[in-house]
């Protein structure tokens, strides 16, 4: 396949399903309702409680990864669910597929930790972005890596039964390594430090991020094809 | 099989007995006598147990994942059965190395846990065996079961070298080959063992994988027969 062709395609692919997502608003209004609801839930067990940055930081993660447990599965459940996956299979290659998936749910989560960003910034007085270029790489490189994870997992439970509970049971333990990064460099964030001492984390997103890509790829014609 | 076999009970017989009856000494004269090492004293006895199952959930993982990548590429259904064979005995080993490292984080360190990064390393193995056989148990028909949990094991087994490697050389903690540890950060930890002690590790490293390889053996000769029945009534 050409490279024309394989960006067209996908192209085609991830405007498909902007497309269907824009004309039901099924899992943006989900997602964006679940982050209100987690946010919400922890400012009730708060109370009037100020906690640490740390405990801030772990938390915003907490809930960007059951929100996104929560939504991120749709993309290939939908195509279960509708019956159009022998569709995709016949007009489009795996790895046409693949990418296009991975880029819609990069999207969503980008769009899910910037809601979460604003809700904790509003609404948690210790929640002070201190420096700024940290925070954005993490979210960025975090966000991405997540996807990434998230998408071949997506995949696999489309094809299994009790989708919904098993999702975060199988992206859990593939997703702790990016977890307990992401938690530490946020927490670096909030405490205002330079650059250069997230460095090291930054680098073990991208190589998470890197990974997870080149994996998924690979495997993904397996899972894809019947 | 038979040389493994009695080989594998011979050695951890003999790792057993020597490894708990064996006495400490200050200052050892005979080959039967441990030198103590200060801060471990008498606990350092659970390394011939603690270090070889946590060797041993290794080894089986990264074998359960090469069936795994086998039947991906010859479609083959005994690969299946090898890999999940080897996956669960991993997941019994698993839960042997947690347990004896929960003990000796206990009496050395003062907590059954602190999630030190080893103590996370291996939470999220047991995690990610539990997640496999969930994976297995939701799916129905057997060829995608199969390619299903290998591409799992593959991409879980993806994330272990950032445990292996990357986390413990970023996070502090208690366990030897952690970060700031003065015997160096690194997978592979230099113990300051005796000659006689060292024997008995290593023995213990060759008893144990020999257990797993004639464990992994009979499950498999196991699973085999019953495969074939329920194709049989099938």
């Amino acid at each position: 396949m050409t490279m024309m062709s394989f960006s067209t395609s996908t192209y085609a692919l991830v405007e498909k399903d902007i497309r269907s997502e824009v004309r039901t608003r099924y899992a943006f209004n989900a997602l964006l309702m679940f982050v209100v609801t987690a946010v919400s839930t922890i400012l009730f067990a708060l109370r009037s409680d100020n906690p640490s940055t740390a405990l801030l930081s772990g938390m915003y993660w907490v809930v960007v990864f059951f929100t996104a447990m929560s939504g991120l599965s749709r993309i290939f459940v939908s195509e279960e669910e509708r019956g159009t996956v022998l569709v995709l299979q016949l007009i489009a290659s795996p790895t046409v597929i693949y990418f296009g998936k991975l880029l819609f749910n990069s999207a969503l989560t980008l769009v899910l930790t910037t809601a979460v960003t604003i809700l904790y910034v509003l609404f948690f007085p210790g929640f002070v972005i201190n420096s700024y270029e940290i925070l954005f790489l993490t979210v960025l490189l975090g966000s991405l890596g997540f996807a990434a994870s998230a998408t071949i997992i997506a995949a696999i439970i489309a094809k299994a039964g009790a989708r919904g509970t098993l999702y975060p049971v199988l992206s859990l333990p593939v997703l702790i390594p990016l977890l307990i990064t992401v938690m530490n460099a946020t927490a670096r964030a909030l405490a205002g430090e330079p650059l250069v001492n997230a460095l090291g984390e930054l680098q073990v997103l991208l190589g998470y991020l890197l990974v997870m890509v080149g994996g998924s790829y690979l495997l993904f014609d397996y899972v894809w094809k019947d | 099989m038979k040389f493994v076999k009695f080989g594998a009970v011979t050695l951890v017989t003999l790792v057993i007995v020597a490894g708990i009856a064996i006495p400490t000494s200050l200052q050892p004269t005979s080959l039967f006598q441990f030198p103590v090492i200060p801060g471990l004293e008498e606990k350092a006895r659970n390394i011939f147990f603690h270090v070889p199952t946590a060797w041993t959930t290794v080894v089986a993982f990264l074998v359960s994942m090469y069936y795994g990548i086998q039947y991906l590429r010859k479609r083959d259904i005994e690969y299946d059965i090898r890999s999940v064979s080897s996956a669960s005995l991993g997941f019994l080993f698993c839960f042997l190395a947690t347990v004896t490292g929960s003990v000796w984080a206990k009496f050395n360190w003062g907590s059954f846990w602190n999630w030190d990064p080893r103590e996370t390393s291996i939470f999220v193995l047991l995690l990610i065996y539990g997640a496999y056989f969930a994976l297995r148990s939701s799916l129905e028909v057997e060829e995608t079961r199969a390619k299903l949990s290998a591409v799992y094991s593959i991409i879980a087994g993806l994330t272990v070298p950032f445990f292996i490697f990357v986390l413990p050389r970023m996070m502090g903690g208690l366990h030897p080959g952690s970060k700031g540890d003065p015997q160096g950060s690194g997978p592979v930890v230099s113990f300051t063992m005796s000659g006689n002690m060292l024997f008995i590790f290593f023995m213990s490293l060759l008893g144990f994988n020999l257990l797993y390889v004639w464990m992994l053996n009979v499950r498999v000769r196991l699973a085999k027969i019953e495969y074939q029945q329920s194709s049989e009534q099938a």
